[in-house]
Formats: C-alpha cells, structure tokens, sequence
C-alpha cells in the first residue's frame, strides 16, 4: 500500500495532518502501539521540518507486512552541512518556528531515534530527502 | 490522580474531556518546548503546558498524550479544540502559574516522567 500527502511550507496550521492520517492508518492495521509511536513522530518531526524549511514538499509512505518506508521530499533551501544538522542543538529555525515550540536543534536527532533506517540527501538552494524506516517487529 | 482529581485540586476548567473523568494518569511532564516533548518515551501522561497552539495538541496525539493542562488561563482557541476532539486529547486549563501547578499536582502524588 502505498500513500500520497502533499505538505505546504510555513501553514503551520496543518502542519501534522499528513503524519496524523498515517496514524488513523496504522491503528486500523493494528500495529503495535509503541511501533505506531515511533514511526509518527518520526513522520511529525520531518512534516515539522518541511513546514518550518521549505517552500512545500510531498510524503510518500509505503506499508509491507513487516516495515513502514517513507520518503519526505521538498524543494526550499537544503541542508549545507548534514552531519552539523544531525548534532543535537544545532538549528537554523526562524524565531517564528521557535514559537511554535520547536527549533531547538532536536528534530533531526529525534528521527533517527524513532526510526531503524534513516538516509538523509540534500542539494543546497534545491531541496531535502528523508529516507526513512521502521520495522514493525524485531 | 484521576483526570477529576486533577482538576478539582487546581480549581482547573475542563475544556474538552474526551476520556473519563476517572481515567488515571500517573505521570506528568512539564514543557513550552515540543521538541523536548516528542522526545519522551512515555505515553498516556499529561502534559503541563504554557504554550497554547495546534502543534501543542498535534504533539499530543503524536505522543500519545492523554492530556493537555494549560497554565496561565492560556486561551485554547476552537481550531484546537476541534483538532483534540479530532485526535482524542483532552484540554484543561487552569489560572496558575506553571511552576505552581506542577508544584500542586506533585505534592498530590503525580510522579514526574523521570
């Protein structure tokens, strides 16, 4: 199965929506509550990132029996340096984001603890890919 | 504490139940900051909050958050609302300060997340 959300850069309004619906989905499908958990703030955080970064950027998420992938794409202004954006505390964000509560440098640090596989690309002036999956068990 | 034990003991306002008024919740963490929220392991605790926005009720249901206690009679706002009856939150909010409140409901017995 595989599902299409489209998240809009700076609406912070619906920021989550995307990441909400996969919830609905996994808890239809009986997944493990703590697996359901990770894989959605895992989502929330890169959903969060995209409405905070970008200009907009799309989440293709695809379920098989034993894994979750997804694929947060968007086209606004890269990450420049990976490894500094993976150091907890470090963060760009606009003092608007840090109003609304994040920005503190956690979210990337955050999606790697919540998921069992994470590849991150980035083109600078171009835009970001979050690879990531979780296994639903073992 | 039960989610009623709660409110009676900090005169608090529930906005919107969306559990029993008997449902127990053993811990509790205090935050303005989201990031730190999304960061916590526990689930089914209640969140002690100054910071009144629909992130704080989408942290919430990501998390897995029984409920949202505003402090500082914060204004909770009917897109909130409709976003916790959406996701099953509940929403109290009461007048004290958060470091009041945290004072209050840790002296009643509710146990910090660590």
């Amino acid at each position: 199965m595989e599902f299409h959300y489209h998240i809009e850069g700076g609406d912070f309004s619906r920021a989550g929506s995307a990441s909400s619906e996969v919830k609905k989905i996994l808890k239809q499908l009986n997944v493990d509550p703590r697996v359901i958990k990770r894989v959605v703030v895992a989502l929330y955080e890169a959903e969060v990132n995209v409405v905070a970064h970008a200009h907009e950027g799309n989440m293709t998420v695809t379920l098989d029996p034993g894994s979750i992938e997804a694929v947060v794409e968007d086209k606004g202004p890269g990450i420049a340096d990976i490894d500094l954006a993976m150091q907890e505390g470090y963060s760009t964000a606009s003092p608007r984001v840090r109003e609304m509560g994040f920005g503190a440098g956690m979210g990337l640090p955050n999606i790697k603890k919540n998921c069992d596989r994470l590849d991150i690309k980035s083109v600078v002036n171009a835009g970001t890919t979050v690879k990531m999956t979780t296994f639903f068990t073992g | 504490m039960t989610l009623q034990e709660i409110i009676d003991h900090l005169d608090a306002e529930a906005i919107l139940l969306r559990h029993s008024p008997g449902q127990e919740v053993k811990h509790a963490f205090a935050a303005d900051l989201m990031s730190d929220v999304l960061r916590l392991d526990a689930s089914e605790i209640i969140l002690i909050t100054g910071l009144a926005n629909p992130q704080v009720v989408r942290t919430a249901e990501m998390s897995d958050i029984t409920a949202i206690l505003f402090v500082r009679d914060k204004a909770v706002t009917a897109e909130m609302i409709s976003l916790a009856r959406e996701s099953g939150v509940t929403l109290i909010r009461c007048r004290h300060s958060m470091f009041k409140t945290c004072g209050k409901l840790y002296a009643a017995g509710l146990q910090p997340v660590f």
